[in-house]
């Protein structure tokens, strides 16, 4: 595989007894799509929480282009990064949630400025400017002044999305984007979704959507119980799944 | 016994009070506002240390609040004014300080210490019940733009917490202006000690303290307007919603508890 963007070896994570992610091991590249899919509690959302540290890994290692994240290597142990160098290799991973978190005393534009401006030291200009871009991108340029409160679901999300992309990632993670919307406002997201993917952005998605993994995913990988079960192109997912869970579940959801 | 009310006394006192009364209600005010400010500082550090990682520094923050919520305001004022230099054996409480601009009495630092140290007290558990008040999403969405704790804070959780913070910081700040008539125990020549001196000249508690509980009255009256446009903007900004200058100032007017919070 060239040019791998994420790099995950044997992942383990518990919240106390229970063992959540046990030996996770996933390689993405440059420009690709991963969905991950599997029933509640299979640890997806637990692992791209993972890739940009907000939970902690027991064991394994996660490297995002070819650096570690959240530890570093000291005399061959793992030891936590400092907080600053952890927030600083967050700049290069977007994460989108599921119940997207804009910041509500916030515009529209300001939550897509704010990160640039005040992490990266982006004149403010420049970042607004990028930001009416990314808007529009996502199509929301009428939307620039208003309140996330005073948005819909649909589009709270699609200005996540461009919060995360302000901050021009090498990788972005979504965890269940569509999760909390309604029904016939998923494809607006799922549409911007595409795109990216498209447009080459390496992306890791936790998603139920199999009609959008049918369309943007180089690759879909089922989760259950912690580990990987079956992985390989939306094609073989649809026409041929050769795992007996991987069945069960599919034929659920679809 | 009204006929033996010198009510002229009162009129007096409240409508042509002298130069000396004025500076004491002066006193009185900057005496809240620094010791409120102070409060609010201590408040959020103690908030802060509170949620921090290393424990002495949330066992200080329990232990600070446990003493000075759990002793007498009045012990604190007269431990920190008599008591403190003795103890800690450097001067904390100066006999005056002197501040450039002008200088300050050393029993008037002293009652701005406690109060503003009894207050931070108080303070750590709104600020940390504004704090805790914040979807944990919140957070984990500033530190995913990378942005570290510090940044985090100052630009997405307290300005959100604020909302929560400000209508009880604003009720304590009330507190605050009626409470710094404690300090007259120490020395203090603010309004009650201004009232109080001229009882015992005159003999008369019905005029004068009737007419400083007016004063603390009209001190209190103004900021809960105060308090109300502050609360308006806040919830304003929050709303997203641009308000017309004729509703603010309806909002502003409104007695602090009548206009209803959406």
């Amino acid at each position: 595989m060239n040019d791998v963007v994420m790099e995950a070896v044997d992942v383990h994570k518990r919240f106390g007894r229970l063992e959540v992610l046990r030996g996770v091991s996933l390689n993405v590249a440059k420009g690709e799509t991963v969905c991950i899919i599997g029933p509640s509690g299979s640890g997806k959302t637990t692992f791209i929480r993972c890739i940009n540290h907000l939970e902690k890994i027991d064991a394994g290692r996660i490297s995002v282009n070819g650096r570690l994240i959240g530890y570093r290597e000291v005399n061959g142990k793992l030891r936590e990064d400092t907080e600053a160098s952890i927030a600083r290799q967050r700049t290069q991973i977007g994460m989108v949630f599921q119940r997207f978190n804009l910041f509500p005393h916030k515009t529209a534009l300001e939550n897509v400025t704010e990160a640039p401006v005040h992490v990266l030291g982006v004149p403010e200009n420049d970042a607004r400017a990028t930001a009416r871009a990314l808007l529009e991108r996502v199509g929301l340029a009428d939307k620039c002044d208003v309140y996330p409160g005073k948005l819909s679901g649909g589009q709270q999300q699609r200005v996540a999305i461009a919060r995360a992309l302000a901050m021009s990632p090498a990788l972005m993670l979504f965890d269940e984007p569509t999760s909390a919307l309604d029904p016939e406002v998923t494809g607006e997201v799922l549409s911007v979704m595409e795109e990216l993917a498209h447009v080459g952005m390496t992306m890791i998605v936790v998603t139920h959507e199999m009609g959008f993994a049918k369309i943007a995913a180089d690759r879909v990988v089922m989760m259950d119980e912690g580990v990987i079960i079956e992985e390989g192109t939306p094609e073989h997912f649809f026409e041929a799944p050769e795992h007996e869970r991987t069945k069960q579940f599919l034929s659920k959801i679809l | 016994m009204l006929a033996a009310v010198d009510w002229h006394v009162i009129w007096q006192r409240i409508f042509h009070p002298d130069h000396i009364f004025f500076r004491a209600l002066y006193t009185t005010v900057y005496i809240a506002v620094i010791a409120q400010a102070m409060g609010v500082l201590l408040g959020l550090l103690a908030a802060l240390m509170r949620s921090s990682k290393l424990w002495p520094l949330r066992f200080l923050s329990g232990v600070y609040v446990l003493i000075f919520r759990g002793t007498p305001l009045l012990v604190q004022i007269f431990f920190v004014y008599y008591g403190a230099n003795l103890m800690l054996g450097f001067t904390l409480i100066p006999n005056s300080l002197n501040l450039g601009l002008f200088s300050l009495d050393g029993a008037i630092v002293a009652g701005i210490l406690a109060l503003g140290v009894n207050e931070g007290a108080y303070m750590r558990e709104i600020i940390r019940a504004g704090i805790d008040s914040i979807e944990s999403g919140q957070m984990e969405a500033a530190k995913s733009l990378g942005m570290r704790y510090g940044l985090a804070m100052r630009r997405i959780i307290l300005p959100q917490a604020a909302r929560v913070i400000v209508p009880p910081l604003g009720n304590e700040f009330n507190n605050m202006l009626k409470t710094t008539s404690l300090v007259f125990t120490i020395g203090v020549y603010e309004m009650f000690s201004d009232a109080e001196i001229h009882y015992s000249n005159t003999f008369q508690p019905v005029e004068f303290f009737l007419a400083v509980a007016f004063w603390y009255l009209v001190l209190t009256g103004i900021w809960s307007v105060i308090q109300a446009a502050i609360e308006r903007r806040l919830a304003a900004s929050e709303q997203g919603d641009r308000l017309t200058f004729r509703e603010r100032l309806a909002g502003a007017w409104a007695p602090a508890g009548v206009f209803v919070r959406r």
